[in-house]
């Protein structure tokens, strides 16, 4: 194989990381705050009309966890296109656009799993700390350390959602040769033109990456178990 | 000179519960002050709000002779002085080292200090060799006493313990009683804990508080509450050897009670009718062999309980009715009694008092 082949398939790959780690990594910045908050069983209030919203609330943060990637690249590219109310910021069909569709997919699922992962941490042991002489911010920051397995889980599920969707990163980035192809999108345009050695060598790039990042991820998950 | 902790007036209101009603107590620097009572009492939620967990609907909490402010949000420099060891053992998913450190870590101890800190505390729970043991993998004892090691790490001038021994086995709970009251004897700490064990209140407490349904009943060293046990107590707070029956007079003076199930006790006293009595477990004594002495009433049975309360030894002896008796140490290693033992006891009409 010639080396601009080798070149093209190394800038897919990298694009394709570049584009999920972001999404993730922003995604969690944003989504593992917010997460902790919803978790927080203090949050939820006596009254019945606190309780309702809470219900409320976090069915709508399932909802969201499941917001089919092609919706989102639909709204995304909406937003974006030149008549759209974004379209002065010329993002569409950039990795940029991939980004935020991505971001816009992960972030209710870092939440859900972080509240889920919160929320299971007892409240006796945020008091724990406390009673220790913790401030709130100390105690706060132990519950997460006791949610950290789940908080581990929100980063490989995010991931793991955001480096196999290509619906989403199509409509937003265009599928742009050399500029925003990943290897996803890279599939689907192979098997178009009828390249299935080609597609199923992608796929096998795409798990094997997909593959060691988990591996990583796990052990560090692991490693947690012990304290 | 005023009391090291004093309550004044306490309430604490819950949805459609009132936990507590008009509490107020003062407690003295270097005192051991227990809290019995019933499942429900108030136990928790006074100790809660001792340690700014909760707030109290209205009275007030003088610690040092200041008085608390519940209103302040963050309240660790309040807390500062304070150790709690929970009824249900809470720890961090960390090693015993790093969850002994903790409350020293969260102080901002230097290293040096942390290490001495947490060895000088695990040593105490007799507990050396267990840092780098994660915390989560100790059987239940061990727990709790790392537990106490937290609280004691941080050299607490006030320590509050919920039940610290409740489902423990005898021989934790033995330690942890024995360090209870090492730091109460050498470090003068004070020390307010809630159990519900009599035996643990008698040998440990200087003054107890009998609460029941979120009121203080009655306040007190353990012999001026415990020498006319009164119903509360029989009902509620487990003493051993409470019985009801049916009395009949004797032409003696004494009464003949029956008690149910064949078993009919003299008592010193003269009433005919429905009573309840109570044999206080150190007036019965325990023998391997048939006892013939004065003592109108002699039992035969078997032992079906150990709890081993460090210089004493507490049985449950199962005849026509159970009966609680109290040994010391000594006795119960030299005569060889072990459970499914069987003994004979005995006890004077004059110990069956009428509640």
């Amino acid at each position: 194989m010639e080396s601009p082949f080798i070149e093209e398939v190394l800038s897919i790959t990298l694009l394709s990381l570049r584009v999920s780690g972001l999404a993730v990594l922003i995604g969690a910045l944003a989504g593992v705050p917010i997460g902790t908050i919803l978790g927080f069983k203090r949050f939820r209030g006596k009254r019945t009309l606190m309780r309702l919203m809470d219900v409320a609330l976090r069915s709508f943060v399932n909802t969201l966890m499941g917001l089919p990637p092609v919706v989102v690249g639909l709204v995304v590219y909406l937003l974006l296109s030149s008549s759209g109310p974004l379209g002065p910021l010329r993002l569409l069909y950039t990795p940029t656009a991939m980004i935020l569709t991505q971001l816009i997919m992960v972030t209710p699922i870092i939440i859900g799993v972080t509240m889920s992962a919160v929320g299971g941490v007892e409240e006796s042991i945020r008091e724990k700390a406390l009673s220790l002489g913790a401030s709130n911010w100390q105690a706060t920051w132990m519950v997460l350390r006791e949610a950290r397995m789940g908080l581990l889980t929100a980063i490989i599920v995010a991931f793991g959602a955001a480096i196999s969707e290509v619906g989403g990163i199509m409509m937003a980035g265009g599928n742009i040769r050399w500029f925003t192809r990943t290897l996803t999108t890279a599939i689907v345009t192979e098997v178009e033109l009828g390249n299935f050695a080609l597609a199923i060598s992608l796929g096998i790039i795409l798990l094997t990456m997909a593959f060691a990042i988990n591996l990583l991820l796990t052990i560090m998950q692991l490693r947690g178990v012990r304290g | 000179m005023h009391f090291h902790v004093e309550v004044r007036n306490l309430c604490k209101d819950y949805p459609g519960k009132r936990a507590l009603i008009d509490v107020s107590f003062g407690v003295e620097r270097g005192e051991i002050f227990a809290l019995i009572g019933p499942n429900g009492a108030g136990k928790t939620t006074l100790l809660r709000i001792l340690d700014l967990l909760d707030e109290p609907s209205s009275g007030t909490v003088l610690f040092r002779g200041a008085e608390v402010d519940y209103s302040i949000k963050d309240r660790k420099d309040l807390r500062r002085g304070i150790g709690m060891v929970f009824q249900r053992t809470v720890l961090f998913n960390m090693s015993t080292f790093d969850n002994v450190a903790y409350g020293l870590k969260v102080r901002g101890m230097s290293e040096r200090e942390i290490r001495e800190g947490v060895k000088a505390a695990l040593e105490l729970v007799r507990l050396q060799g267990f840092e780098g043991r994660n915390a989560l993998a100790l059987s239940g004892g061990e727990a709790q006493r790392v537990a106490l090691a937290q609280a004691l790490a941080i050299e607490p001038e006030l320590l509050l313990l919920d039940e610290p021994t409740a489902n423990l086995d005898p021989r934790n709970a033995s330690i942890i009683e024995e360090v209870l009251s090492r730091v109460n004897r050498e470090g003068k700490t004070t020390i307010i804990m809630s159990t519900h064990n009599v035996f643990q209140a008698e040998n440990l407490a200087h003054r107890i508080a009998l609460l029941n349904e979120g009121k203080i009943e009655r306040i007190g060293a353990f012999q001026d509450i415990f020498e006319r046990p009164h119903r509360f107590l029989s009902e509620f707070a487990r003493l051993e050897n409470v019985f009801s029956g049916f009395s009949k007079a004797t032409p003696e003076g004494t009464s003949i009670i029956d008690v149910g199930n064949g078993l009919h006790i003299e008592a010193a006293f003269e009433r005919s009718g429905s009573v309840i009595v109570h044999i206080p477990p150190e007036d019965i004594i325990l023998s391997t062999r048939p006892i013939v002495s004065s003592a109108r009433n002699t039992l035969e049975g078997l032992v079906v309980q150990i709890s081993d309360l460090g210089s004493i030894v507490k049985l449950k002896v199962r005849s026509n009715r159970d009966f609680t008796a109290q040994i010391t140490k000594r006795s119960f290693n030299d005569m060889k009694i072990g459970l499914n033992s069987k003994v004979f006891l005995a006890f004077k009409a004059s110990s069956v008092k009428m509640i």
